[in-house]
């Protein structure tokens, strides 16, 4: 511990959003700093490399202004932490928690690494308890329960927000307990946040907002997320609440470490993108979960934008090796007026076996899910058949099935703004299933 | 000894501590985050740091760990979480709370737990290395303690005793611990390897089936996510006929490993009785969790299996992911600035690969026993794409591919083996094995492969023709080959269905070919092809 805040004016370097300063003593990785330009603007950074007394200060914000001669940096002796407090519900702040709805900073109680630490993982309680989203895609087929990461993976120019927002409306718990929001926007555009907002301010639960837009500190955006899960952390484990996190967008965060990681010189991996992004993501989505021995949860919702509509582009293929599962939204149900677009078959639920069933949803979900899965699976593989051979080609069985698929789109999937109970999604899925003859077996 | 800190890079970072041989270990900064040299400069040393070290400042003091990262041996490892350092996890939580702190270091065993030692020789016997003293009970196994010095034994132990008190004295004064010490990255010696020759019962179809593997053999599991490599390796977790299971969760999901630990307390393991924990050890080391944990988990987890091994057991060692490995590698090799090869990994990659894989095989134990550590390692290719570096390493030293494919993932064919990818140097030995013991196993097998087969090309002709246009007989094996996938090699890991014994296996083939045969007949007998459907659906014994 060092006694007192140590300021230099020994700045060699700037490059990108690293600043490079020399005859520093005694810093600690990490470690936060507040960087004065000359024209006094105050802005963060935080050490990220040290090399006996030579010090890479990664900035967060706009490196433009700095220079070597005048520019002057305060090492403050402590990692970053987030300001933790009650005060902070219905609260939107920036990516470097600072008020962004005019009112004056809450009184923290206490404070907390922003890095968070990782979840021993014998004292997880493994996630089973139902979440219901009111979206039939996701109820009946991709089950989302507490505790769990399950990540939206949407193309450029999909519905993925208008998605986001019907969850936020309407995802409950069954025993009809509060769900606590904290949203993240990383680089949003201020078209898009308007209609976050508008979504946020008519939300009748408790919510709390970290925002990046699409023209702020690209650095930010890799601040925004950890101050989002430090908060939701705070709010489930030591609050004992409910928390939904709903991250929006992951490319822009990847993109975001991408740009820092080549100002850093370091090897680039797939697509540019850093070797240790794996681990990053994973210091994010991990942390949400429940635990053994206390009430609260923190459930994960990042939404990713696959650059390319490409599944296996590195963004969401690290996340889809994180995360429990996926839903995945598809262009051509989309362009069918299908909404929600959700494409079942790509998508997955890791958890939805523990979260179903007698003692969550109902008895018979797991055969129906299963049911109408397999069915709606046939009767797309016999489209690619139908546009080879001709719809008279096919056997009579499978031109059932045919109509299947697209019934089921329609009616099944298809739900626009609409609330479906879970009841109500099964007995639909019921239906359906039977006016094709794809009954229970006798 | 003592030096200090002077440059920091992430994990990475560099001391000035003389006298350091690389891989020993070393205590870093006021909070003492372990660490292990990874190079050597001069009088400086670079070190690996194992945990989060945020907030670690130059100048801060380090102390020698003394020696090589080092694995505890002997009775109580059965039934306990460790991470990548082999710390007991469920301890951590009691000393640090349900978030992993720094700097806690629990002793890996308890020490005093009481074990009942029930001694195998008198005092006064002369015994060399490999000698058994006596055993312990462990769960379900008798747990023999060997003789790891040579000299005369003075006093030997009865009865109960903590597991920190000696269980011998030999007549030089020297006292043999009911512990041991080893370094993780050294294999531990055996009398030489055997030829494996004993089938590995998974009690998943389509592996025992198609692809089984010897004891003593090694497998990988390459799949894209979302296609069951977690499931598969958990299945075989549980319903494989081994001794001894070590599990290693390598940089993969917390959740999941909950759900393994939940699973595994409350689950029998159906040969003793006893709970499926009681004869699994479980290495967890998330993917929030530092990186170079990351790195020697998969070692700490290997150096336990050998031990058990070498008790003459039969363990199998299970690790997902190791992808998850050769990424820690790749991070810590870049934060060396080590020239990258393919893909940004080390050019040693495949070297390091190798010589962890060929830890597993048949041994001949020091006390003249047969032991066997079998392995079988999810792989998870970036993109499902499976001409990457770590697949390919694996594939050039596992002998047996199990191919897990997107496409039956999506279609919910679980597990999702491609039958046609996938492969077993022992498939053809092993088969003659099981046929041993289940006539007419290596026939059916023929016939199931042969009908597989022909239905991959069959349904290139339908997919022009349509249904409808194929041959009576065709269409007769395009049903029969559906029921076979369907009903034979989809296995659901969640109900009764997840052990399938050999014997059960054979039956459930054999009906399926028997009813093909059935309607073969009728056809040939002059039915058309509904007609002979029609009677197999009413007639038909079921």
């Amino acid at each position: 511990m060092r006694l007192a805040e140590y300021r230099y004016r020994t700045v060699t370097a700037v490059r990108g959003p690293l600043l490079f300063l020399a005859r520093v003593f005694a810093a600690r990785i990490g470690e936060v700093v507040t960087i004065i330009a000359p024209d006094g603007r105050r802005i963060d950074g935080e050490v990220l490399k040290i090399d006996g007394d030579l010090v890479v200060v990664q900035v967060f914000g706009d490196t433009v202004g700095l220079d070597t001669d005048r520019t002057e940096v305060r090492f403050t002796d402590v990692v970053k932490l987030a300001p933790l407090g009650l005060g902070c519900l219905g609260r939107i702040f920036d990516g470097s928690f600072r008020p962004r709805d005019g009112l004056p900073m809450f009184t923290p109680e206490r404070w907390q690494p922003v890095s968070g630490a990782p979840f021993n993982p014998v004292a997880r309680a493994h996630p089973e308890e139902f979440i219901e989203t009111g979206v039939s895609a996701i109820d009946g087929l991709n089950t989302l329960v507490k505790g769990q990461k399950l990540p939206v993976f949407t193309c450029a120019g999909l519905p993925a927000r208008e998605l986001t927002e019907q969850l936020l409306r309407q995802a409950r718990l069954p025993a009809g307990g509060p769900f606590v929001l904290v949203f993240v926007a990383l680089g949003l555009t201020h078209f898009e946040y308007q209609h976050y907002a508008r979504t946020l301010a008519e939300l009748t639960g408790e919510y709390v907002a970290f925002v990046n837009l699409a023209d702020e500190p690209v650095i930010e955006r890799l601040l925004a997320p950890r101050l989002g899960l430090t908060v939701a952390e705070e709010l489930a484990f030591a609050g004992g609440l409910d928390v939904l996190v709903i991250i929006a967008d992951m490319a822009n965060y990847c993109d975001a470490l991408r740009e820092v990681a080549t100002a850093r010189e370091e090897l680039p991996g797939r697509r540019g993108y850093p070797g240790h992004m794996y681990s990053d993501l994973a210091s994010l989505y991990e942390r949400a979960g429940r635990l053994r021995d206390r009430r609260g949860s923190v459930t994960l919702l990042p939404v990713v934008t696959m650059p390319e509509d490409d599944i296996t582009h590195p963004i969401p293929d690290l996340t889809g090796y994180i995360t429990e599962g996926q839903l995945v939204l598809s262009r051509q149900l989309h362009q069918l007026g299908i909404f929600p677009p959700i494409d079942v078959l790509p998508s997955l639920s890791r958890l939805m076996n523990h979260g179903i069933g007698e003692a969550h949803t109902r008895a018979d979900h797991r055969d129906l899910a299963g049911r109408l899965y397999r069915a709606y699976a046939k009767g797309r593989e016999l489209r690619r058949l139908e546009a080879v051979v001709g719809r008279d080609g096919l056997l009579e069985d499978d031109r059932r099935m045919l109509d299947f698929a697209t019934r089921f789109e329609q009616a099944f999937v298809h739900q626009g703004a609409a609330r479906r109970t879970i009841a109500e999604t099964l007995d639909l899925g019921a239906r359906l299933l039977a006016e094709f003859g794809q009954g229970p077996p006798c | 000894m003592s030096g200090q800190v002077i440059s920091i890079s992430g994990a990475t970072v560099r001391i000035d501590l003389p006298g350091l041989k690389v891989g020993d270990r070393v205590l870093v900064g006021v909070q003492r985050l372990p660490g292990e040299v990874v190079r050597l400069h001069g009088a400086q040393a670079i070190v690996q740091v194992f945990e989060e070290n945020r907030g670690l400042g130059v100048g801060e003091p380090v102390r020698d760990g003394g020696g090589p990262l080092k694995v505890v041996l002997g009775p109580g490892l059965l039934g306990q979480v460790f991470d990548g350092l082999q710390r007991p996890l469920p301890e951590l939580r009691r000393l640090d709370g349900a978030f992993m702190r720094r700097g806690s270091d629990p002793f890996p065993l308890d020490l005093a737990r009481r074990w009942t030692f029930r001694p195998g020789l008198a005092a006064g016997a002369a015994v060399a290395p490999g000698d058994l003293l006596g055993t312990v009970r462990e769960g379900h196994l008798d747990h023999p303690i060997f003789a790891r010095e040579s000299g005369e034994v003075a006093w030997l132990a009865a009865g109960e005793l903590p597991l920190a008190a000696p269980v011998a004295r030999l007549a030089g004064g020297g006292e043999l611990p009911l512990w041991q010490a080893w370094p993780v990255r050294r294999p531990r010696p055996s009398r030489g390897k055997q030829v494996p020759a004993r089938p590995l019962v998974t009690g998943q179809r389509a592996l025992d089936l198609l692809f089984p593997l010897f004891k003593g053999g090694v497998a990988i599991i390459p799949g894209g996510f979302g296609t069951g490599k977690t499931v598969l390796e958990q299945s075989i977790a549980k319903y494989a006929d081994v001794d001894v299971v070590v599990y290693v969760g390598c940089g993969e999901r917390g959740n999941e490993m909950a759900g393994l630990l939940d699973e595994f307390a409350s689950l029998e393991d159906p040969r003793s009785g006893r709970p499926l924990m009681e004869r699994t050890i479980v290495v967890a080391n998330t993917s929030n969790m530092p990186v170079a944990a990351r790195e020697s988990s998969i070692f700490t987890a290997v150096s336990m299996a050998e031990y058990y091994r070498d008790l003459g057991l039969d363990v199998l060692f299970l690790a997902d992911s190791l992808s998850r490995w050769a990424e820690a590698l790749r991070e810590i090799s870049a934060a060396l600035e080590e020239m990258p090869g393919e893909d940004g990994y080390p050019t040693y990659l495949g070297s390091k690969l190798a010589a962890f894989i060929e830890r597993a095989g048949v041994v001949e134990t020091a006390a003249g026993g047969t032991g066997s550590l079998s392995m079988i390692l999810a792989v998870s290719p970036p993109g499902a794409d499976f001409s990457e570096p770590v697949t390919q390493a694996c594939l050039r030293v596992a002998g047996a591919f199990y191919q897990l494919d997107t496409r039956l993932a999506h279609r919910r064919h679980f597990p999702a083996i491609n039958w046609t990818q996938s492969y077993s140097q022992h498939a053809d030995p092993a088969a003659v094995c099981f046929d041993g013991d289940h006539p007419g196993w290596g026939e059916q097998r023929r016939r199931l492969r042969e009908l597989l087969q022909r239905e991959d090309e069959l349904r290139e002709v339908a997919e022009v023709v349509g249904m409808e246009g194929l041959q009576e007989r065709d269409r007769l094996l395009m049903r029969t080959a559906e029921r076979l996938r369907l009903e034979f090699l989809c296995q659901n890991s969640f109900t009764a269905d997840a052990y399938s014994a050999p014997a059960a296996t054979l039956q459930r083939l054999a009906a399926i070919l028997v009813e093909h045969d059935r309607i073969g007949a009728a056809l040939d007998s002059g039915l058309t092809y509904s007609e002979a459907l029609a009677r197999e659906v009413c007639d038909a014994p079921r």
